[in-house]
């Protein structure tokens, strides 16, 4: 029997420390210093040069893919530090450019409406004095690893730094839902934030769950992330948490929320963010005629973290390596280790359980590698029996990515 | 909001204590003001410069162009349709091809 692995053989190492210091120092540079720093993500194809920007409030040094609407990634070497992603490293995905930039907590609202016995208007002070829960969740970008998609498509061009975990405090829905009383006959519950597009008549951004998943108490309303109220441009004051579900279910700036008594046919529901109703939601490149399902759960990902690609290992000695892995839609069963391309697996240490929804660290090692280079490999299985597959997903839209990732390395 | 520093021995004893654990205080939420940078990053100069800059940068900035991959010119073409249909950017139909051909030129994988 696999014994719990000590706390201490996942902390960093003295290099990472120091890699830690010098972010720290990083983020008090002046935006003119930092904006001369770049770093190089290998996208297939490129182009692969992003900016390191320290330039939007309440974040740290995040790598730019567009300033407005914002998209920021977090640089990968963060998720080495510990299995909870700083507030101020925390990725960053907007829509739309109308951004409100002051938030007054004191006249802020949300809105309980629609199909409904009681429409509320519940103000932050309200919503703080329902019993509170909390929860580790990892939000992910449906669209994390675009970028790794070949042949490429549009859209953001993420690494595998959209996504991030955190310890969410706030409210049930369910329990919101409930004071509201819903009518008998609902179908599916709206969310809407207070983001707008700056052209008035696209689609204002907002997303439906079914009644059942609404109501199924884990959805939540979180006011904070990590013991802090949400930064800004990760939702303040109110973000929807979908614990399992791709991030574009998670409704930032959350005001409105609206049970409708019919299937919602809003363009982000209905028309955006589908993905083909196959295995792995893959199909191949040009293929038309595939049904479509709005995105929905996570599949199982995992990743090495403190091994870049590229890096040189010493022969003949033992190198630990460690990474972070998380199940999707359930929690973490193994996390199996291939230092020789697959040819060989071993079982990872997992790190403590967090919550079945966050990630978990595993912890594995390559044991006197002979000179050469050498593919690291990490697959990580979910409580459900679902792993990782070893060939790579492909659909238009860049959704879903979740292969066994491949880590090329020098031995020697 | 501060924090103060409790003597261990007062953690230990609170930890140990057989009575519930007084309720968490209450969280606080503060008010936030504050302002998002933007980018004065232009198109490259070239044939349709002009165009796509008049038309792109309302609603973006021309980093997420910039950083995107080369692709056929029926997709650029097919991005721009979606700008105009889905996301109802104001174009006129006939700045259109200046703005596919810019894409191609800077961005194409035919």
């Amino acid at each position: 029997m696999m014994q719990p692995a000590h706390p201490s053989r996942f902390l960093p190492t003295r290099r990472h420390v120091i890699a830690g210091a010098s972010a720290v120092a990083l983020a008090s540079l002046s935006r003119r210093a930092a904006a001369g720093m770049f770093v190089d993500l290998p996208l297939p194809g490129g182009p692969d040069s992003r900016q390191i920007t320290t330039a939007f409030p309440q974040k740290g040094a995040m790598i730019l893919q567009r300033t407005r609407p914002p998209l920021l990634e977090t640089p990968f070497e963060v998720f080495d530090q510990g299995v909870f992603t700083p507030n101020d490293r925390f990725f960053v995905r907007w829509h739309w450019a109308v951004i409100p930039t002051e938030i007054d907590v004191a006249s802020f609202r949300l809105a309980v409406r629609g199909y409904v016995n009681t429409p509320l208007s519940l103000s932050l002070d309200d919503i703080l004095k329902l019993p509170a829960v909390e929860l580790a969740a990892v939000n992910q970008c449906s669209g994390n690893s675009r970028g790794y998609f070949q042949p490429r498509v549009a859209g953001g061009e993420w690494s595998h730094g959209a996504m991030g975990n955190a310890r969410w405090r706030g409210v049930r829905l369910k329990d919101v839902l409930d004071r509201a009383g819903v009518k008998a006959g609902a179908v599916q519950v709206r969310f809407n934030g207070l983001d707008e597009p700056v052209v008035a008549e696209a689609p204002d951004f907002m997303k439906s769950l079914d009644i059942d998943h609404a109501r199924d108490g884990e959805v939540m309303l979180a006011y904070a992330m990590n013991g802090e109220q949400l930064p800004l441009l990760n939702g303040f004051p109110l973000r929807l948490i979908v614990p399992g579900w791709y991030s574009t279910y998670w409704v930032k700036m959350l005001n409105d929320i609206e049970v409708l008594s019919q299937p919602d046919t809003n363009y982000w529901t209905a028309t955006a963010y589908r993905i083909p109703d196959t295995p792995h939601a893959n199909v191949d490149p040009g293929q038309t005629g595939v049904r479509t399902v709005p995105i929905n759960r996570m599949v199982p990902r995992s990743f090495i973290t403190n091994v870049k690609p590229g890096a040189t290992l010493p022969a003949a000695a033992v190198t630990e390596v460690r990474g972070i892995a998380f199940g999707g839609d359930t929690g973490v069963a193994r996390v199996d280790f291939s230092p020789d391309g697959g040819a060989s697996w071993q079982q990872a240490e997992l790190g403590d359980d967090q919550g079945k929804y966050g990630f978990r660290q595993w912890l594995s090692r390559i044991a006197a590698p002979k000179k050469g280079d050498a593919v690291l490999m990490v697959r990580c299985t979910n409580r459900d029996g679902v792993a990782q597959p070893d060939t790579p997903n492909w659909n238009p839209n860049g959704f879903m990515r979740n292969v066994v990732e491949a880590t090329k390395v020098a031995i020697g | 909001m501060s924090r103060s520093i409790v003597p261990a021995g007062v953690v230990l004893v609170a930890l140990l204590s057989p009575l519930p654990l007084r309720a968490a205080p209450p969280f606080e939420l503060k008010s936030l003001q504050l302002d998002l940078p933007d980018s004065d990053r232009t198109f490259p100069d070239g044939p349709g410069a002009d165009v796509i800059n008049g038309n792109c940068l309302a609603c973006h900035s021309a980093g997420m162009v910039l950083n995107q991959p080369a692709l056929p010119k029926a997709a650029w073409s097919a991005e721009v349709d979606k700008m105009i249909h889905s996301y109802k950017a104001p174009i006129d139909a006939g700045d259109v091809p200046a703005i596919v051909d810019y894409l191609a030129r800077i961005k194409g994988a035919d």
